[in-house]
């Protein structure tokens, strides 16, 4: 027989035989090509694809730390709640979008449907709160306020509430101890959003998206340490989520625990006489405007002279920090933010700014010295200063003759301070500037640390302002614009102002240096930044960057990292200046002083006392009271906006705090007993092993405690004055 | 003593006992092709292991007893065994009369589909429900009967003797009987099998000479009629899904492309040496759908990784191989026809199983050739093997 076939096998078939051959195997040679592509070159990256497809991921939330005051009293906490939450997945794939269930959940829950629906909807620029900002896949707690039984009514007809979960659950508590609110100093926490998931996923503190953010005040700055790291469990699960193997565990870290220098009880004692002293001047008459006092708004800030940790820090208006908890309902959020809310989320104490008023006198004394100006030399202390046809008054037209810039500061004399300001502008060159003007008013200014964060320890401080020559050029460039349009010569006071703003408003000129020498004009101070410099020439002259944080201690108390206090800068004076600032602060309590009126039996042997009154002008606003004062423990400085006075003000307020903190009575005997902290809280809480924290308890501030005469009212205001001290104004 | 088939050798050799006839050179086992034989056991073997893998953990479908695919495909396995023995007793000369009475028979098989006694599975009205847990997919068998009655109709006169090439009339005779049921699959409607029969008509058509217009025609009526089928909106819409699925797996990796990116995720982590028979996550996880039948090759690429699906492909190319030397070297051009139909069906089956699971053909709901679980599956494959090692025995000795 023969290898060749008789028939069938043309070369034409021959030929297709051989391409079916070559097509056949290209084909296995394409799957075996890319079964090798798949498995061997790429291999890595779809196994990982089948860990996460396989491996589901349950999430204990870390319990976030406490926010402690200087010996452990709980300022923020946490709390278990019965949380009931709606999963939105779940809604959404119902026909009517869960409305009827939401419904249903609204009669269990005893609220109105419309506002269990608010509360799960999502919220974008058009949604008004409240409305969820976290992530949409996440369960949106409804209420944190169920009751056991009703939270046994969802769970027990589970079919009648899909996608509705009742869990206890820890949530945030501010409790306020000895009624210290210290709203914005906490600040408060919302869900994180999208973005803040995306940007954190690659750094050491990615977020889960049931997280909740620290938004404002400590919760945001100490927002890292106070989350700790949720805890996670990886399950081996099939499609159908049937658990087959626990994976890995990561037990997670919880917060930790955030010691701050607050003292409660100081800061309670703050909130109150801060508010009392701004209810006290609304029942008063502005002599100027003819007007009740607005007391608008107001801070206080009491700091540690020699370290710059603060002891207390209020702002009003403020508000109840406890309303952000489980989603703020649409009432509070309008309360806290519409327009007639007078904007209580905001800290005035870093976020308030101001003019200065003559608590700015200490700068311009400061100048002085290091324009050349001997601080014992004398100065005129006329009863007004006239530069060319223009008059500058002393307050009441009162004059002193010759006198110390440290009794320019005792009788808050301003004709002394324009006269320098005046004479130092004309030798920097006046209207023609010279090129190495030494500009020492606005200089010094600026080295006390006006004009510049003072690094303190809360998100969104402002700078203040120091109108030098670099700010009045730049602010004209802004403006001149408008008021190019708006002036008109001859015209109303304000069309006359921007008419010659817009021919010259970029010019340093005479008036400009002259207001600024009493802290009057286009200056602006905010209260945390006077504290920082007042406390500075309380401690020889070391500008503090003010600290609330003092130390972060894990849950279990073993690890304590401690927050040193930091330094920014040095007052720009010798130790000499600093001492005859320091005696002519003092002398401003001392009689004859423009606060002596307001320390009345203090005893200044034992706690000398240095002050400095202050009464900033705003136009179209009533008068800004400012007090500055410190011991040599505390610094504490009050600013009341549309208040009046600084010491008709915010005198007695102050001093109602530092009888507290010494344990003083009014007529100035001492009560260690009483005394909340007559020296600074130095060591930590202790926190035990078993997380537990010692603290003392705390009993709300008794104002009446500190009257020899409990019968007598509570003095404070400008009202008692029979007849004014010498010079109650500056 | 002369074989049913007519074609007799032993008719020349001296008596022997019944073991020395079974060894002897000119044997029927001897000249059984064993490398087809070999590679095919093999595979269905390891389908019995991958089904069994894909299956014992489920147990919705295994009615609690993780062996019952293992021993169904290896029972299966085991009549396709037996039904090649038939087919090669028979010989395909012998079933050359009978082709036209079982082409009708698969006709009215498809046909009776259609009716009431059809049913449902996976979109594709393709089955036959006999009871007892069994079930027929006639589209499988239809595969053969195309490949044959082609042959038959083509071959004839090339095989007398009296053209060289069949006649323009031969060849549109042998395409409408074809397109019958071709037609009546595309109305179940089951794609996929429509697709492989199409491949079929275009391997017939070159092996059997047709004219060059022919082949060149037929591609062209392919996409054509593949372009007027998509814009005429005739397919359903699990269609199309599959088809984007396939383009663009990140469309909706919840729905349509889930299934290929499963697989593609499974096979892609099985890396050089798999994750051991039992062990594959995505496998015992079920995450891909239809894993024993038309995703049965990413168990492979899982859990035997580079190594197992390599091989399933060595050895479908094993048979593929010597298919096509089957078909050159026949000396009648029926045998080569139908070896050509059966090269073109498993070749472009296999790939596209194996393609969709890799991520690089569409999804069609089309078996694996002996690997993937299915009854009619296997006895049509067993069959063509059968056939094609009928087409060896009875070919002239080379030697």
């Amino acid at each position: 027989m023969s290898n060749i076939p008789e028939t069938g096998r043309t070369p034409r078939v021959q030929v297709r035989l051989v391409v079916i051959q070559v097509l056949v195997f290209s084909l296995l040679l394409t799957l075996g090509g890319r079964l090798w592509y798949l498995q061997i070159r790429n291999g890595k990256e779809y196994t990982d694809e089948a860990r996460s497809n396989h491996v589901q991921r349950v999430v204990q939330p870390a319990v976030r730390g406490s926010i402690l005051d200087a010996r452990g009293v709980p300022l923020a906490d946490n709390e278990t709640r019965l949380v009931v939450s709606a999963s939105r997945t779940d809604l959404m794939k119902m026909k009517d979008d869960g409305k009827a269930v939401l419904t249903r959940l609204a009669g269990v829950l005893g609220m109105k449907p419309k506002d269990v629906m608010d509360k799960v909807r999502l919220c974008d620029s058009q949604t008004p709160q409240p409305c969820w900002n976290g992530s949409p896949y996440q369960p949106i707690p409804v209420t944190n306020k169920a009751t056991t039984q009703q939270a046994l009514r969802i769970r027990e007809s589970s079919e009648d509430f899909p996608g509705i979960t009742a869990e206890p659950t820890a949530v945030r508590r501010y409790p306020a101890p000895g009624k210290a609110r210290t709203s914005q100093v906490l600040g408060y926490l919302s869900p994180v959003t999208d973005e803040e998931i995306q940007k954190a996923k690659d750094t050491d503190s990615p977020h889960l998206r049931s997280d909740q953010v620290g938004r404002s005040g400590l919760e945001r700055t100490y927002d890292k340490q106070l989350r700790g790291k949720a805890g996670v469990t990886s399950y081996e699960v099939d499609k159908l989520g049937r658990v087959m193997d626990q994976t890995e565990s990561d037990p997670g870290v919880p917060g930790s625990h955030v010691v701050t220098s607050i003292d409660a009880r100081a800061q309670a004692v703050a909130e109150f006489e801060l508010h009392a002293a701004m209810e006290t001047v609304r029942k008063e008459t502005d002599k100027i405007t003819g007007r009740p006092y607005e007391a608008d708004a107001g801070a206080v800030v009491v700091m540690e002279s020699k370290t710059g940790r603060v002891v207390a820090m209020a702002s009003q208006p403020d508000y109840d920090p406890n309303a952000w908890i489980g989603g703020i309902s649409a009432k509070d959020y309008t309360r806290l933010t519409d327009k007639n809310s007078n904007y209580p989320l905001l800290n005035r104490a870093i976020q308030g700014q101001a003019p200065a008023g003559s608590v700015f006198k200490v700068v311009s004394a400061s100048a002085a010295v290091r324009a050349g100006y001997p601080f014992n030399d004398r100065y005129n202390c006329s009863s007004s200063y006239s530069m060319g046809n223009r008059s500058f008054a002393n307050f009441e037209s009162k004059g002193h003759g010759p006198i110390t810039l440290g009794d320019a500061l005792k009788f808050s004399c301003n004709t002394v301070f324009y006269r320098l300001g005046h004479q130092e502008w004309q030798r920097d060159g006046g209207m023609k500037p010279k090129k190495d003007a030494h500009d020492w008013f606005y200089r010094t200014a600026r080295d006390f640390g006006f004009g510049s964060e003072t690094g303190v320890d809360l998100p969104n401080e402002v700078t203040g302002r120091i109108p030098d020559r670099q700010w009045k050029q730049s602010f004209w460039e802004a403006n001149k614009d408008s008021w190019c349009k708006q002036g008109k010569k001859g015209g109303t006071y304000v069309e006359q102002i921007a008419y010659e703003s817009c021919l010259e408003g970029n010019q340093l000129k005479a008036f400009d240096s002259i207001n600024f020498a009493i802290g009057q004009g286009d200056v602006l101070i905010t209260p945390v930044q006077l504290a920082t410099a007042y406390a500075a020439i309380s401690n020889g002259g070391t500008l503090y960057n003010p600290t609330i944080g003092k130390a972060v201690i894990s849950p279990d108390g073993k690890r304590i990292q401690e927050i040193k206090p930091k330094a920014h800068g040095r007052l720009p004076v010798d130790a000499q200046t600093i001492r005859d600032l320091d005696k002519g602060l003092r002398s401003v309590v001392e009689p004859g002083g423009t606060a002596a009126w307001r320390f009345g039996g203090w005893p200044q042997d034992k706690i000398p006392m240095r002050a400095k009154t202050g009464t900033a002008q705003v136009y179209g606003k009533q008068t800004t009271s400012w007090f500055a004062t410190y011991t040599d423990d505390y610094t504490i400085v009050m600013t009341i906006s549309q208040g009046g006075t600084g010491s008709g003000a915010s005198g007695p307020a102050v001093r109602n705090i530092y009888d507290a903190l010494y344990g003083l009575d009014d007529e100035g005997n001492q009560d260690l007993k009483r005394a909340l902290l007559p020296k600074p809280q130095q060591a930590l809480p202790k926190i035990q092993a078993d997380g537990t924290i010692e603290a003392p308890e705390i009993k709300p501030y008794d104002p009446a405690s500190q009257l020899v005469d409990p019968n007598k009212k509570r003095e404070g205001g400008q009202e008692p004055l029979a007849g004014p001290p010498p010079v109650w104004r500056d | 003593m002369t074989a049913p088939h007519g074609f007799s050798v032993s008719r020349y050799a001296p008596e022997r006992g019944p073991l020395a006839k079974l060894t002897a050179r000119d044997s029927v086992l001897r000249r059984l092709d064993w490398p087809i034989l070999l590679s095919s056991i093999a595979l269905s073997l390891l389908g019995a292991l991958l089904v069994w893998s894909a299956t014992r953990g489920r147990t919705e479908l295994n009615q609690g007893d993780p062996y019952y695919f293992l021993l169904r495909h290896l029972l299966n396995t085991g009549i396709g065994l037996v039904l090649m023995m038939g087919t090669v007793w028979l010989g395909h000369r012998t079933l050359r009369g009978a082709v036209p009475v079982l082409y009708g028979i698969s006709i009215v098989l498809i046909l009776a589909v259609l009716t009431p006694l059809g049913a449902t599975i996976n979109g594709a009205h393709a089955w036959i429900v006999i009871g007892g847990g069994f079930s027929l997919q006639p589209s499988e068998f239809v595969k053969i009967t195309i490949i044959l009655i082609m042959a038959v109709l083509l071959a004839a006169r090339v095989d007398a003797g009296d053209q060289i090439h069949p006649d323009h009339g031969t060849v549109a005779k042998a395409l409408l009987l074809a397109a019958l049921p071709m037609g009546i699959v595309m109305l179940m409607p089951d794609l996929g099998s429509v697709m492989v029969m199409a491949v079929i008509v275009l391997g017939v058509l070159l092996a059997s000479g047709a004219s060059n217009r022919w082949v060149i025609g037929l591609i062209a009526a392919g996409i054509t009629g593949a372009v007027l089928v998509a814009a005429l909106g005739v397919l359903d819409e699990y269609q199309i899904n599959r088809f984007a699925a396939f383009a663009n797996p990140e469309l909706d990796p919840a729905g349509v492309g889930y299934n290929t990116n499963q697989a593609r995720i499974a096979i892609g982590s099985g890396g050089l040496y798999g994750a051991g028979l039992f062990n594959g996550h995505q496998t015992s996880g079920q995450f891909v759908p239809e894993q024993q039948t038309d995703f049965i090759f990413s168990v492979a690429g899982e859990e035997l990784g580079f190594l197992g699906g390599g091989l399933i492909i060595v050895l479908l190319g094993v048979i593929l191989w010597r298919a096509c030397r089957i078909a050159r070297e026949t000396t009648e051009l029926y045998g080569t026809i139908v070896a050509a139909g059966i090269i073109a069906w498993f070749a472009f089956q296999s790939f596209e199983n194996i393609g969709m699971a890799l991520g690089i053909m569409p999804v069609a709901g089309l078996p694996l050739p002996f690997v993937s679980y299915g009854g009619s599956s296997m006895f049509a494959v067993w069959v063509a093997i059968g056939l094609l090692q009928s087409i060896r025995v009875q070919r002239p000795m080379t030697a």
